[in-house]
């Protein structure tokens, strides 16, 4: 715990040195709502138009939100106050704010704490490297300013129940989750199906008892968090709130999925299809805009519609799914999590870039498992944080988040370096470790030896090579020869190289989950 | 300002050379060298005598005298009770500056010269960079950075120096920080040195070895009263829990009108007390350096 307590010690020092650093429009979001909760009765939560951002997050965070601003009026009551605290950027807001994120993430910690307790120390040291000092974090939460740390911890804690059989605990965590941030839904599916093979077993009436067990306790925290809005007759205005479909299949900034391919495909088409000498009308619609009446944004290909990528990403699920109902296991729900957000990630509607430590932060904890999981989370983590450098487009965060990246990846190499030959080492007799590290020629046992230590194969270190060249054309080369046209270039060579990698991690996850359950 | 470290260089450099077979010859090649360089470097003003006393003046402004604000040396805190700037002219503390800074040189660099060694080099330039900081003419609290960096150089075998002075070092340049605005990157900062410092299972908390044995037997035998009462651990906390409450209230508190300065100079009084207490300590570290290696070379001798 002491050892938990370090890594925390440093993490916490880098985040207040981060403070002063560039915040993102949701620092204002957040203090907004410390406001909306603070100063307004419940019945006007959903319902103020003060200011743009209207609160959009389920009950539970709104109540998260008013127990922080007690703090934050006993600080400074301007922070709170519904119209003078509007785009207050005092001090004492700002440090308030940070480090309410700063103290939120203890939870992360705990969280952590309770899901690394039974591993080696090597192994708990290095998931914890993983975890705390996790860069993505670091930049979304501390930096472009969101409290993900927090909810991580109630997502790494809802996992470590249902690993150590404690379905109801874990079923009860995750549906406090999901009245914090509906966005971790898209797991949903899973535990259905989990708890519902795993749980609700052992012949029909204890089965049933437990199933209406578990959905007692889901219903019970549905209705804490949304019983006092369906009192006021509100939650038609919560859920149009929670879900405004008015935005479109992209965000502003391409989110590196599946669709990123599918788009880039029909301009392609389109452009084709012109020089060849079809008259092919340029859409009216943007794929960042709203849903414009009949209007599709693409000009060739059908259109994508919200119900499209639903089913989509029920399909992408729906091996897991029947590999869990077939055989639910507790030491695999990490896995199938992660695989869950993968799917959301890349088929889903409007997906930002940030949804991408859904998928890192749940395989953190099965990176340690075995050689390849290991591999495959090295690449992961370094393109889903590479993924997230557009979050911050100022010119002095530059080298922050290149040397965070940087950082992470030495860290991670010397930490799985470290860990794999020593396994392979502990299970061969002493003959063997010897052979393998003094003598460099013959011996079957040297090329078994060699097999099993860390290091990648050319397609992966070419993969990373050419992470190195898009950062170098989209910050030097593209200002330098093509000054400012096409200024959407590098962003969009970002999203489309990162997607390549999280397409690779969804194929490797799923053919993990098929092959070797 | 690598003046500071100037007398070190020359004290083990002359030192190797009169080792050498040939001394005379060793000092002409490495003055040649010397003066060579300078030449070379400052050939665009050279060719009139006022085009390099202007470049001097520039780089030694003695006219902001003696010394400013609140530095831990010397003559600031001793001007608490002897008003230097009003007792003497800027020429002679001038001359005063100098005389003490090279008195208190004179020491280490002597024991250079006489016993030259890699290790007694870095405590060497400790010691000048330290007697530098504490009596030079118009010193910056900057340059308390000087003598941390060959400290931080000696980290193993001076452990708990490099914490207290790190500490006191940070301590000093507070009100400066303070000034600019960095009291949040001052304690992120110190907070991730005490951290990397106490890191579990590294040094700090293990290194029993032979190393640590050999260094606590030279300390008592030469050292003992003065390093039983620097790092006793009831005074390391004292000041410790002074320093604590001095940052608090320096942040907080307004000082009295009659004397608005009233904290800078409490704080320069602290650090200036640690800071002699350490040239002493390394000093006499140094000498202790050169005794042990006669030792040791009787001891090859016999052999």
């Amino acid at each position: 715990m002491k050892q938990l307590l370090w890594f925390f010690g440093i993490a916490t020092t880098v985040k207040l040195l981060l403070i002063p650093s560039y915040h993102s429009t949701d620092l204002e979001v957040h203090r907004h709502w410390l406001a909306i909760t603070h100063s307004l009765p419940l019945s006007q939560w959903y319902y103020d138009e003060t200011s743009e951002w209207t609160l959009d997050y389920p009950p539970f965070f709104a109540y998260f939100e008013r127990f922080l601003s007690v703090f934050a009026n006993l600080i400074d009551p301007r922070i709170v106050h519904l119209h003078h605290g509007l785009n207050y950027k005092a001090n004492s807001a700002i440090y308030f704010q940070r480090i309410s994120v700063i103290v939120s993430d203890l939870f992360l910690l705990y969280g952590v704490y309770i899901s690394t307790r039974n591993l080696p120390s090597l192994k708990r040291n290095l998931v914890w490297v993983l975890l705390i000092w996790s860069p993505g974090l670091l930049i979304v939460d501390h930096l472009h300013f969101q409290y993900n740390g927090f909810l991580f911890g109630w997502l790494l804690l809802s996992i470590s129940f249902l690993a150590q059989g404690k379905d109801l605990m874990g079923g009860f965590i995750f549906a406090v989750l999901l009245c914090f941030k509906h966005l971790f839904a898209v797991a949903a599916p899973v535990y259905f199906v989990y708890l519902l093979r795993h749980y609700c077993r052992g012949g029909l009436v204890r089965g049933f008892a437990r199933l209406s067990a578990i959905g007692a306790v889901v219903v019970a925290v549905f209705a804490a968090a949304y019983g006092p809005f369906v009192y006021h007759g509100q939650i038609q205005q919560v859920i149009r709130h929670m879900f405004p479909f008015g935005r479109g299949l992209c965000h502003a900034y391409w989110a590196p999925n599946f669709w990123v391919f599918y788009i880039m495909l029909d301009k392609g088409i389109a452009f084709l299809l012109r020089k060849v000498g079809f008259n092919i009308p340029t859409p009216v619609a943007s794929f960042t805009g709203g849903l414009v009446g009949d209007a599709s944004p693409f000009a060739v290909l059908p259109r994508i519609t919200p119900m499209t990528t639903f089913i989509m990403v029920l399909l992408a699920l729906s091996p897991c799914l029947f590999k869990t109902w077939r055989d639910p296991r507790p030491r695999l729900i990490a896995r199938s999590v992660a695989y869950a957000y993968t799917c959301g990630f890349l088929f889903g509607w409007h997906v930002h870039e940030k949804a991408s430590l859904h998928i890192s932060i749940p395989l953190a904890l099965v990176a340690v498992e075995s050689l390849e999981d290991a591999k495959h989370y090295f690449l992961l983590s370094i393109v889903s944080c590479y993924s997230l450098f557009p979050l911050l487009y100022e010119a002095q965060e530059y080298p922050i988040k290149v040397l965070l990246l940087l950082l992470h990846t030495i860290l991670m190499w010397f930490c799985f370096s470290a860990l794999f030959p020593k396994n392979i080492a502990a299970k061969g007799s002493l003959q063997d470790d010897k052979k393998s590290t003094q003598y460099e020629s013959k011996g079957s046992s040297r090329t078994a030896a060699e097999k099993q230590r860390f290091e990648l194969g050319w397609v992966a270190k070419s993969y990373l090579l050419g992470v190195v060249v898009v950062e170098i054309w989209g910050q030097f080369l593209h200002p330098y020869l093509l000054g400012d046209k096409l200024p959407f270039l590098p962003l969009m060579l970002i999203s489309m190289y990162c997607a390549i990698g999280i397409v690779y991690s969804w194929i490797w996850q799923l053919k993990w989950i098929i092959i070797f359950s | 300002m690598s003046a500071y470290f100037a007398p070190a260089f020359f004290s083990y450099l002359l030192g190797k050379c009169l080792k050498n077979k040939n001394p005379v010859l060793e000092v002409a090649k490495l003055g040649l060298i010397v003066v060579g360089t300078f030449a070379v470097v400052w050939w665009p003003y050279l060719h009139s005598k006022e085009a390099a006393l202007a470049v001097l003046s520039r780089l030694a402004p003695f006219e902001r005298g003696i010394y400013e604000d609140y530095v831990a040396n010397f003559w600031c805190t001793s001007s608490v009770l002897v008003k230097w700037k009003k007792l003497y002219t800027t020429q002679s503390l001038r001359t005063f500056s100098l005389a003490a800074t090279l008195l208190t040189c004179l020491p280490s660099m002597v024991q250079q010269v006489l016993a030259p060694s890699s290790k007694g080099f870095l405590y060497a330039l400790l010691n000048s960079s330290f007697s530098f900081y504490l009596f030079s003419f118009q010193v910056h609290e900057k340059s308390v950075l000087l003598p941390l960096l060959p400290l931080t150089l000696l980290a193993l075998e001076e452990r708990q120096s490099l914490l207290w002075l790190t500490h006191f070092a940070m301590f000093s340049m507070f009100p400066l920080l303070h000034r600019d605005k960095l009291v949040l990157a001052y304690i992120a900062l110190y907070a991730l040195f005490i951290l990397v410092y106490f890191a579990p299972g590294g040094p700090s908390g293990r290194c029993n070895g032979s190393k640590t044995r050999d260094h606590r037997q030279t300390t008592k035998r030469g050292m003992g009263f003065l390093s039983s009462i620097a790092f006793h651990p009831l005074v390391m906390g004292f000041l410790g829990l002074c320093s604590l409450i001095l940052h608090v209230i320096y942040l907080t508190m307004r000082p009295p009108n009659k004397y608005p300065f009233l904290f800078e100079a409490v704080i320069m009084l602290i650090c200036f007390s640690q800071f002699v207490l350490f040239t002493l300590y390394f000093n006499s570290k140094q000498w202790m350096l050169s005794k042990h290696l006669t030792s040791k070379d009787k001891q090859k001798k016999i052999i």
